[in-house]
């Protein structure tokens, strides 16, 4: 009984450890939720701000911009993810044979690029493509090009150059998650499954793959919550151009806020249509992956 | 056997191809910070003689110095308090659970599923009320407390053995004691993981650094870069000499500690 109560007593100060934490992310995180919601129902310029009710969540169907910038990402998305996670996996499985020789040089390098910012990912990328640079000249060198491509002023080879510097800055990051899991998985499977004759791409679809689903749930999960909040790429290697072809959705409502006249109200009704979309292709991905 | 052998070199071919795809841009980044903008523009990859007329030139249109500080200062001081209240509830999580806490536990983990853009425009409005814009406190506040470091802090707490938090108690020390006389040092390279990760995504931010940081005087590295193609006509070499100077930080972290990187990237992953 005299324990009982002690460690009562001592959950209690407990709570003193978690509740400035708690605070931080009430009032940080949670508090700027409700009020982007409360914000979403209003509209007008700058700070002055009339009740307008769902009419802004009416406007988004109209508005020609979200919806480019909502279908840009979600191209973003469905080309880019399914790559780079394939990529990752393929390469942890490769870094986690054994046999491999060098293999802690091969980690070192393919980890490296989730060293660099996003900036200076995209300002590299932006140099290799710019009209004159290093791109168009070696493939101009190789004969592929007979004249220079304005990649970042086409509306698709701007998307291509923007995927492949994402694709560079994220696979090795994706890596890190597989290897770890890979490293989990007890040898002697893949000992007895050799045994019974079983070849390596086999090993991997039936034994790889379903052990490594947790894992893959949740890279999935992350990069699909980075895709469509994409930003530093987007406003760095193109602006959201030629036009609004590039267009990331958190770049409209950056520039709702803070380039056009400010138009706070609207602005907070796209970025719920981003909560709403992360909530719902997690919810999905979860649903879909959670089943053993 | 002969097959399996050609599948081998296979293997390293790629492996070998992929590491060069993934080092390259950072060649061409240090090459370029030496070379000048023609030379770069016409594709040179090998070191030139432009290192000094870079540094020079860089230093004279921007404050470099100042933005290097600036983000200094702001990464060094948001990991400080990161890791300060994130250990304290990830600590407390764990030592002293019951069932309010996991509760409170997993409520705060739904703030991962909140986009950064959803609460970014109230947050901005928020922070100018309060005169936080161009402000070390305005920049770290939003990032200080992640469910991500507390929960990577209560998954590593698992391992400390709780017999020597009663030991601790009988020999008369109190909780707050517990934790920083015999958690924080025993817990180091948990601390030292996510102190790394933490700075290089503090020092890395943009987003939110842009919307907040109005003033040069403020600026940090990140912005400073992107201020550097504003212009008509874009110096490559300052620019890349710019973001050489900006990735050298996380690089030299990421060589010298990468054992610790990895385990702050995977978090409570395990």
């Amino acid at each position: 009984m005299a324990q009982r109560t002690l460690t009562k007593r001592i959950n209690r100060v407990g709570w003193l450890f978690v509740i400035p934490a708690t605070v931080f992310i009430f009032v940080l995180n949670f508090y700027p939720m409700v009020s982007a919601f409360l914000l979403s129902l209003q509209s007008g310029r700058g700070n002055n701000l009339k009740y307008a009710g769902l009419r802004n969540y009416a406007r988004l169907f109209q508005d020609e911009m979200f919806l480019t910038s909502v279908g840009n990402v979600i191209t973003y998305l469905v080309i880019q993810v399914p790559i780079m996670l394939m990529a990752a996996l393929v390469l942890a499985t490769l870094l986690n044979d054994p046999k491999l020789k060098g293999k802690s040089i091969f980690r070192t390098f393919i980890f490296l690029p989730c060293a660099t910012s996003l900036v200076s990912s995209a300002m590299i990328f932006k140099s290799f493509f710019s009209i004159d640079g290093l791109a168009n000249n070696a493939l101009m060198a190789l004969g592929i090009l007979k004249s220079p491509l304005s990649w970042l002023t086409h509306p698709v080879w701007a998307k291509f150059v923007i995927i492949l510097t994402i694709t560079w800055r994220w696979t090795g990051y994706n890596t890190v998650f597989y290897l770890a899991g890979l490293q989990m998985i007890d040898r002697s499977i893949y000992e007895s499954a050799r045994i019974d004759g079983a070849s390596s791409s086999r090993q991997f679809f039936m034994i790889t793959i379903p052990l490594l689903k947790p894992v893959i749930l949740l890279t999935t999960i992350m990069s699909t919550n980075g895709t469509l909040q994409l930003f530093d790429e987007v406003r760095n290697i193109t602006n959201g151009g030629p036009g609004i072809a590039t267009l990331s959705i958190s770049q409209y409502i950056y520039n709702l806020s803070f380039i056009y006249n400010p138009q706070f109200g609207y602005a907070a009704a796209v970025s719920y249509a981003i909560l709403v979309m992360v909530a719902i292709l997690s919810f999905i991905q979860i649903k879909a992956g959670g089943k053993r | 056997m002969k097959r399996i052998k050609g599948m081998d070199i296979l293997k390293y071919v790629f492996l070998i191809i992929v590491c060069f795809c993934s080092a390259f841009p950072f060649y061409f980044m240090i090459v370029g910070a030496t070379n000048s903008s023609v030379d770069i523009i016409k594709g040179r990859l090998f070191f030139g003689t432009n290192l000094w007329a870079n540094i020079r030139k860089l230093t004279q249109t921007v404050h470099l110095g100042r933005a290097f500080w600036n983000s200094l200062r702001n990464a060094t001081v948001n990991t400080l308090a990161s890791l300060f209240v994130c250990s304290l509830a990830g600590y407390g999580f764990q030592i002293y659970r019951e069932k309010g806490k996991d509760t409170l536990m997993s409520l705060l983990l739904l703030s991962m599923m909140v986009p950064f853009a959803t609460i970014m425009v109230p947050l901005f409005r928020m922070f100018s009320t309060l005169r936080l814009l161009d402000t070390t406190a305005g920049f770290i506040l939003p990032t200080i407390s992640t469910a991500f470091l507390i929960f990577f802090f209560r998954q590593s707490s698992e391992s400390f053995p709780i017999e020597t938090v009663q030991a601790a108690r009988v020999d008369g020390l109190g909780e707050f004691g517990i934790f920083f006389r015999i958690y924080v040092p025993i817990m180091a390279p948990t601390f030292a993981a996510a102190a790394i990760v933490t700075f290089m995504s503090a020092w890395n931010n943009y987003l939110w650094p842009l919307i907040i940081m109005q003033s040069q005087d403020s600026q940090t590295m990140p912005l400073l870069i992107t201020g550097l193609t504003a212009g008509y006509t874009t110096d490559y070499g300052i620019l890349m000499l710019s973001v050489t100077i900006t990735t050298l930080p996380t690089m030299i972290l990421f060589f010298t500690q990468q054992k610790r990187f990895v385990e702050g990237v995977l978090g409570s992953v395990k």
